[in-house]
């Protein structure tokens, strides 16, 4: 079967510096694929390259098997079905929750069909969305006044709703409490099933809970690629989190598995 | 939630309202003189220019120095079939003072008064659809916008005066005299052209009412509030805005060609910079994303406009002046928003005594007032 996600050598520099560097890499269908690696990295160029934001200098992205998107406008990349989660919760402050669902819903439509209404399939999906992120009882409220937390599930449900087949999610718990990063954890879960996601993530805690592959972007390129666990361990990821000094990092090393064993949520490799 | 209530009433306190300014305005010929049915009849004309303002400006987002441009254009369209009427077959006059021997052909069809009104809508939809396609392609937002458009408007207004032989220069297009046959001069044509105007009023503002409660209205202000969103949600917003500007390029066209034969000349000075700038400060004053608002800017700022430059020609500007910055500081919502956000407040307040809006029963009360906010 063909792969959802291929990169193909993928080259992006600006004014001279190069962010992406022969950026090369695949994902299969319904694979849960988290992106480390130090500021810098590239992680954000390389979401802005697959949807369209910034066209890469050289190289290709190809979506679904066959469907070359590099040179595709952003819109465009959304119908044919990569959906995006930025950073930032970005949802429309001045409209309703069920207003802001409404203005993802209708993505496919033509310009004309969006002066009438919503079909009932339409509403359906709706509702069921409004449940699904936990909103059901804030529908009318106007989504500026939502929490930190609501927002970005509002802004998961936007996705969710258009039933993307690839979903890129730039740290998606970012800014969040614990009990809002539980929650979101929960909708992920929810979210993944049946497709393919690939989430850049700064939280290790996260990571770790979820991840099952990993890969490692350092200076534009991917550093290493594996289950956690390898990849946590291995001596460049380390060298590049935390520097050159090698005894440091073994202690550093040390410390983690000590503290990996007593109390799993308090190692982070920030 | 409305739709549980009985929907006559929700018609009622939807639509009550505009019912009833309705029949007041189209009724208001029965009580007012000759020359104040006529002033309200202009006013009614810069109404429609400003509810199509209010779609780009209010609801976009994409404040539009050029809407003068597309007014004049329908207003200079409108007027070239009336001049040709009005001469019976004759050269209009300045193109006999400037030396013309016969009809310039691009002046030909408007003796036909179905061209000129097509003309009156396509014209300005074309034009600010090109316009609106290169300029939002380029993702030209803010500021840069409105200079374009005020910079296309000034210089389409220096070449009107340029071009005095097509055009009549300065002057305009003036000594229009009939429409359809009928006399301009007499009050029945004027009270016959107030009352189209009403009427016309009333249909772009019910279509402008549906076109915001729409799908597509949704997305036009969600591009306001983030574009890269509604890209990313899949959209174009090069689409959603060339409509929205073609839309309110359109009505500007209308509202023009309205105001014509109701003042019975067309200059230059009608749609330069000046005069887009006061569109702008209409909708400022009324409240902008509130289509009612729009219209009651129009009117306010243009009946105080002509009660105060009656009472004081010389610094009568001072005031308009001073009625634009005021708005901006002390109502940025304009007089409909600030109005519905006192009411709101009211309400709320009304319904529990401490609990901010938005924690009340969230389906049943704040709904409605966030809607009416937005609205």
């Amino acid at each position: 079967m063909s792969n959802i996600l291929e990169v193909r050598k993928v080259t992006v520099s600006f004014d001279g510096f190069t962010v992406l560097n022969n950026l090369d890499f695949s994902m299969e269908r319904g694979e849960l694929r988290f992106f480390i690696g130090p500021n810098g990295a590239g992680k954000t160029t390389m979401l802005d390259i697959i949807t369209g934001k910034t066209k890469p200098q050289a190289g290709e992205v190809i979506f679904d098997g066959d469907k070359n998107v590099s040179h595709l406008g952003e819109h465009r990349i959304v119908q044919l079905g990569i959906g995006r989660k930025f950073q930032t919760p970005s949802i429309f402050g001045s409209l309703t929750v069920f207003e802001n669902l409404e203005a993802a819903i209708g993505f496919r439509d033509y310009t004309h069909q969006l002066f009438g209404p919503m079909s009932g399939e339409e509403r359906d999906l709706l509702h069921e969305t409004l449940e699904e992120i936990g909103l059901q009882n804030r529908a009318q409220v106007r989504a500026g006044l939502l929490s930190h937390g609501e927002k970005q599930w509002l802004e998961i449900g936007m996705l969710l709703i258009q039933k993307p087949k690839l979903l890129l999610l730039d740290e998606p718990v970012a800014g969040m409490t614990r009990r809002e990063r539980d929650r979101t954890g929960e909708l992920l879960l929810d979210i993944i099933k049946n497709r393919s996601v690939l989430v850049v993530e700064h939280d290790m805690e996260f990571v770790r809970k979820f991840a099952r592959t990993v890969t490692v972007l350092h200076m534009g390129n991917v550093l290493c690629e594996g289950p956690m666990d390898e990849v946590q361990n291995n001596p460049q990821v380390i060298e590049v989190y935390l520097g050159k000094a090698h005894d440091e990092v073994r202690q550093v090393r040390k410390k983690q598995v000590v503290v990996r064993r007593t109390a799993p949520q308090a190692a982070a490799v920030h | 939630m409305t739709s549980q209530k009985n929907p006559f009433r929700t018609f009622l306190t939807d639509w009550g309202p505009f019912i009833i300014w309705g029949v007041i305005l189209l009724l208001a010929p029965m009580v007012l003189s000759e020359f104040r049915l006529n002033l309200l009849g202009k006013f009614l004309t810069f109404a429609i220019v400003a509810i199509g303002l209010d779609l780009i400006w209010g609801y976009g987002g994409m404040l539009s120095l050029g809407q003068g441009l597309f007014f004049g254009m329908g207003a200079y369209f409108f007027a070239m079939y009336l001049k040709l009427e009005s001469g019976g077959g004759r050269l209009p006059d300045f193109m006999v003072w400037s030396g013309m021997k016969e009809l310039p052909s691009i002046w030909q069809p408007f003796a036909s008064p179905v061209f000129a009104i097509m003309m009156v809508l396509i014209g300005p939809m074309v034009i600010a659809a090109i316009l609106g396609f290169f300029v939002f392609r380029s993702r030209i937002q803010g500021v840069y916008f409105s200079i374009i458009t005020q910079a296309l408007t000034l210089i389409v207004s220096i070449s009107l005066i340029g071009q005095q032989p097509y055009t009549g220069g300065t002057n305009g297009i003036t000594n229009l005299s009939t429409i359809f046959g009928h006399s301009l001069a007499d009050p029945q044509t004027q009270v016959a052209l107030y009352l189209s105007t009403v009427i016309i009023l009333g249909i772009i503002y019910i279509l402008a009412r549906l076109l915001t409660r729409s799908r597509f209205g949704r997305l036009l202000v969600a591009t306001r509030d983030d574009e890269a969103r509604v890209r990313f949600l899949g959209y174009s917003p090069v689409t959603i805005k060339t409509t929205t500007f073609a839309i309110s390029a359109v009505c500007a066209g209308i509202g023009g060609a309205l105001f014509v034969p109701q003042v019975g000349i067309i200059s230059p000075a009608a749609l330069d910079v000046v005069p887009s700038i006061m569109m702008v400060i209409w909708v400022a004053v009324g409240g902008r994303a509130t289509l009612v608002g729009a219209v009651v800017g129009a009117l306010l700022v243009n009946a105080g406009q002509s009660a105060v430059s009656e009472q004081f020609p010389n610094i009568w500007q001072y005031f308009l002046g001073a009625l634009f910055i005021g708005a901006v500081l002390l109502f940025p919502q304009g007089v409909v928003g600030s109005y519905r956000m006192a009411f709101a407040r009211w309400r709320a307040r009304g319904h529990s005594a401490d609990a901010p809006e938005v924690e009340e029963s969230p389906v049943a009360g704040s709904g409605r007032l966030a809607q009416e906010v937005v609205e």
